[in-house]
């Protein structure tokens, strides 16, 4: 069955019908063309598919459209300002903590969600806040190194 | 000198942008979201296909019914293996995969038939729907089966050496019998390296389009785009040049996506049949039987060693489990036993090997290729001989470390070697040689090193063409474009064709487009595996931007009236004392007299292969070298395992970008721990034990330690800037450098992975019963090894004589 869907992503407002059964990460990708979101299982084992809902990093292979309505959805798509890039997405890119670069866009999110509630983390607790997402390539050293560099330069200075 | 030898040699040449921490040219998209993986592309009129796998290990093919398939609404064709009779592989010599079987299935998940349909969910109902019936053959799992009489129709390919024997190899090198004799000490010991996947982020997928007028292109994440080509147009007896092939980004490859795939093949068929483009991604547990991960190999050592620690003769047999096909299983049989001998002086030595099929996902390439296991087992052996000669396990190895110029016993030829070097410096950093022995109990540390090509020294299939090349074309605008077959599967390879062309040009990195992995576009380069693209794509390109650069230089001459030889070209701007052209303007003047500024520039290694049969296996221009030392926690209480700090040392010749080197090390160290501690490939009574990143563990984040990366530059005579490779020999080390410290923390050996818990207190209550306090393996079976072909040595391979000593400084 199809259901009408009105969707807010990075601050547009699309209006979709889709099956009701249809993941946010497949709306992403498949309706609105933002392929930026990856998809490493769509099991909600790997975090690749993560978005934030509201500024909460959500597993968008294990969330319906249908819930998300009357939230605000934020990808890897809407980070940079225009042609600004988000401070982490810098870092990222200084440091070589994208290697394949298929991580990259939930471990962007994961972080930013770390950032904004914790903007001066502890190595310790930027390792926890990127814990559910999986990386194959850096062994996670140097995007722990890009968020960190992220979160001084934000703050005005390291620790 | 030339500027291409001058940049080989690297010397004065005043590198600007080789050598510096710059950041990846394809950087951008992958922050942004943008870069294009395969699973991204939509294609208008797009089918998604799905494919049926076996639920049996082993049976006969007795019937297919797809009718009920072929009447669902949005079911636009279903083919099975009928359709796709043409066997492939990607070794020439074991060409026995169908890509979908008609007549036997070999493993659960064995492709049998596929349907293209109008979505994804339609397309998986199709599958469902078609009825296979099977006639059960006896199945096996293990070494003990294949090696046991087995009745014909227990035989997983006919074409095996002896029942599921795959093959087996036997070689001797030099006086062996002699060495043994001549030995102080000999030991014996036995390994087991549990087998693991790659388990790479990007699931495969391959995107097919044959349009109306013949041309048939293929996207797919493919390390390997050029044999994906060939066996293309071989499966779908379509010519070579009515087929393309375009290697998307590969989101993690690690050796998982270097053959050629059934989903592959049946895409593009799909895509024949229906005249639409198909999608193909495989699901997650899919991705887990396409497989082609790191064999299980069960191992033996025998050593003969003088007191001092030197090898008289070393004596290895390698077990592999291969899985259900072919793959590069040959190849990686003889890297079992080709790289012992590339650390250490070794006078003599004798390799037994063999390979068997099972009803078991194939085994194939992973990083560091069939190095690991017998690296992981000789690391170890060796730290438990010192032990018994009572010499530290540093000085066991760099006494006997092989010597830069040299040449091996199985006739390895070596240029470079900085093994001493990386063994001083991993030791220093990490304070070894005053931790060892004197932590408390349930803190140690341990020491290994490892060896790894450069790039194989022959290609997959024989010919005699270059293994890659490059093309640059120069626009009237000063636009470089750089044209090579390559593509980056995460290892930077993008950024190391741009930096080594705007080196040569006077330009910066990002000044040059690239055009890769493209077989309609781009010159053939064999592909992203063996780490051979660095060195290998990395001299063609100083070769064609050389000439590139020549005839600049010259038109620049020309219109300046100096000489060629005066002028500098940097910046963008080629000039001399106070007159000068812009880098576009120099471009105009040659093209108005020569026409496109146009150059190519290739590879083919040196022939290295030594006077046997089997000596295909194991050369490269050039060999990186790598020291590890490991600090860890043992808790004896829970036998967990939790490495504190990991120091690496790598020789890589030169870091033509350091940053990125030390994120190969970083990954390098991670998927090593993974293995070492936790991943397991494994089986239930044929079934995978858990086909999903939940089950199969990896580390996360959190698991992993801290890294100290040491990079030691040799400059190798050979390489590009003198670079060699560090994208796998890193991995090597790390296994059996966990293992010598957990010995050091609490007195126990698991001479096999991965070290859980289970293994650890095992041990501990071994230990604490007064029993060798040891797990592993109990021993190998007596195999049917036939008598070795016997190879003299190279004159310049270490020798027996003069009985040398070593002797303090």
């Amino acid at each position: 069955m199809k259901v009408p869907l009105r969707l807010s992503v990075n601050g547009e407002e699309f209006e979709l019908v889709v099956p009701h059964h249809r993941t946010l990460l497949e709306v992403l990708r498949e309706d609105l063309g933002l392929t930026g979101t990856k998809h490493g299982c769509e099991l909600g084992e790997c975090g690749a598919c993560t978005v934030l809902v509201d500024g909460l990093p959500y597993l968008s292979c294990l969330t319906l459209a249908v819930e998300v309505e009357e939230n605000e959805i934020s990808t890897v798509e809407g980070l940079a300002d225009g042609p600004a890039l988000h401070p982490l997405q810098e870092a990222f890119q200084e440091l070589g903590a994208a290697q394949c670069g298929y991580c990259t866009s939930g471990m962007l999110l994961s972080a930013k969600r770390l950032l904004d509630v914790t903007p001066s983390p502890r190595r310790a607790e930027i390792a926890q806040g990127l814990a559910g997402n999986l990386c194959r390539c850096t062994g996670y050293i140097k995007i722990l190194d890009a968020v960190q560099l992220a979160a001084d330069r934000s703050t005005g200075g390291g620790r | 000198m030339s500027t291409a030898e001058r940049a080989r040699a690297g010397t004065d040449l005043g590198l600007r942008v080789v050598g510096a921490d710059l950041p990846r040219v394809d950087a951008a998209g992958k922050i942004t979201g943008q870069t294009l993986f395969a699973d991204d592309i939509n294609l208008p009129r797009m089918l998604y296909g799905k494919i049926l796998g076996s639920h049996r290990p082993h049976a006969r093919i007795v019937g297919i019914d797809t009718s009920a398939t072929e009447n669902l609404p949005g079911v636009l064709a279903v083919i099975t293996g009928r359709d796709l009779p043409i066997t492939y592989g990607i070794l020439p010599v074991t060409q026995d995969e169908q890509a979908l079987e008609s007549e036997r299935v070999r493993f659960v998940g064995d492709p049998i038939a596929a349907v293209a349909a109008v979505d994804e969910a339609t397309a998986e109902e199709a599958i469902r729907m078609i009825d296979v019936e099977y006639e059960d053959l006896p199945a096996v799992s293990s070494l003990d089966e294949a090696l046991a009489p087995s009745e014909e129709e227990a035989r997983i390919h006919t074409y095996a050496e002896n029942g599921n024997v795959h093959r087996s190899v036997s070689l001797a090198f030099g006086p062996v019998e002699e060495g043994f004799r001549q030995a102080d000490h000999i030991r014996e010991d036995v390994f087991f390296y549990q087998g693991s996947t790659h388990l790479p982020m990007e699931e495969h997928c391959a995107v097919a389009d044959h349009s109306p007028d013949g041309k048939l292109t293929l996207w797919s994440s493919t390390q390997v785009p050029h044999y994906l080509h060939r066996t293309l147009a071989k499966v779908l007896e379509l010519p070579l040049s009515r087929v393309r092939v375009i290697a998307t980004p590969v989101g993690g490859g690690f050796g998982g996506k270097t053959d050629p795939f059934p989903h592959e093949i049946v895409a593009a068929k799909l895509s024949m049949l229906t005249g639409r483009p198909v999608k193909i991604t495989l699901t997650r547990e899919e991705v887990f039987l396409a497989h082609r991960g790191r064999h299980p190999v069960l191992m033996w050592f025998r050593t003969g060693v003088r007191e001092d620690g030197r090898i008289t003769a070393l004596h290895c047999r390698t077990f592999l489990d291969g899985g259900a096909y072919g793959s590069y299983g040959l190849a990686t049989l003889y890297y079992t036993g080709a790289l012992q001998t590339v650390t250490y002086d070794v006078p003599a030595y004798r390799f037994e090997g063999l390979r068997f099929f099972s009803n078991k996902p194939p085994c194939g390439p992973k990083r560091g290729h069939g190095t690991p296991q017998p690296r992981f087992g000789l690391e170890i052996h060796l730290d438990k001989i010192a032990e018994d000669l009572g010499i530290s396990p540093v000085d066991i190895r760099r006494r006997w470390a092989v010597k830069e110029r040299s040449r091996t016993v199985n006739w390895l030829r070596i240029t470079s070697c900085g093994l001493v070097e990386c063994i001083d410096r991993v030791v220093e950093a990490s304070g070894f040689g005053d931790k060892r022995g004197r932590l408390p109990f349930g803190r140690g540390v341990g020491f290994a090193c490892s060896s790894y090509l450069s790039g194989a020294g022959l290609p997959i299939y024989w010919n005699d063409m270059p293994h890659t090349s490059v093309r640059i074309e120069v626009d009237r605008g000063g636009g470089v474009t750089a044209l090579c077959g390559q593509i980056d599967v995460g290892q930077g390879s993008d950024t190391v064709l741009a930096t080594t062309v705007s080196e040569i040009l006077g330009l910066a990195p990002g000044d040059i487009r690239l055009v890769t992995g493209d077989t309609d576009l781009t010159p053939v380069d064999l592909g992203s595996y063996s780490s051979r693209v660095t060195f290998m794509m990395g001299n063609a390109a100083i070769e064609a931007a050389t000439r590139v650069r020549r005839t600049l230089l010259e038109a620049a001459a020309l219109k300046l009236g100096v000489a060629a030889g005066d002028l500098r070209m940097e910046g963008g701007r080629i000039e001399c004392g106070g007159t000068s052209l812009s880098f576009a303007e120099a471009v105009q003047c040659a093209e108005a007299t020569g026409g496109p500024v146009t150059a190519t520039g290739s590879y083919t290694p040196p022939d290295l292969a030594g006077p046997f049969k089997g000596s295909g296996v194991g050369p490269s221009p050039a060999y990186s070298y790598t020291a590890c030392v490991i600090d860890v926690d043992v808790d004896p209480e829970t036998g967990i395992v939790l490495p504190r700090k990991v120091w690496v040392a790598h020789d890589v010749g030169r870091a033509i970008n350091p940053r990125l080197v030390q994120g190969q090390i970083e990954g390098s160290v991670y998927m090593g721990l993974g293995e070492a501690l936790m991943e397991e490939q494994v089986f239930r009574e044929r079934l995978h034990r858990g086909p999903s990143m939940l089950e199969y563990k990896s580390p996360t984040v959190i698991e992993m330690p801290q890294v100290e990366s040491i990079l030691v530059e040799t400059l190798d005579p050979e390489g590009p800037f003198g670079a060699k490779e560090a994208g796998q020999g890193p991995l090597l080390p790390v296994p059996p450098a966990l293992c010598n410290a957990v010995h050091d923390a609490v007195g126990i050996r698991i001479d096999e992975i991965p070290l859980t818990p289970e293994k650890i207190l095992k041990a501990l209550d071994r230990k604490a019963k007064g029993e060798e306090p040891r797990v592993g393996p109990a021993g190998v079976p007596e195999a049917p090894f036939r008598e070795p072909t016997w190879v003299d040595p190279p004159p310049e391979a270490p020798t027996l004589e003069p009985a040398s000593v070593w002797k303090e400084g």
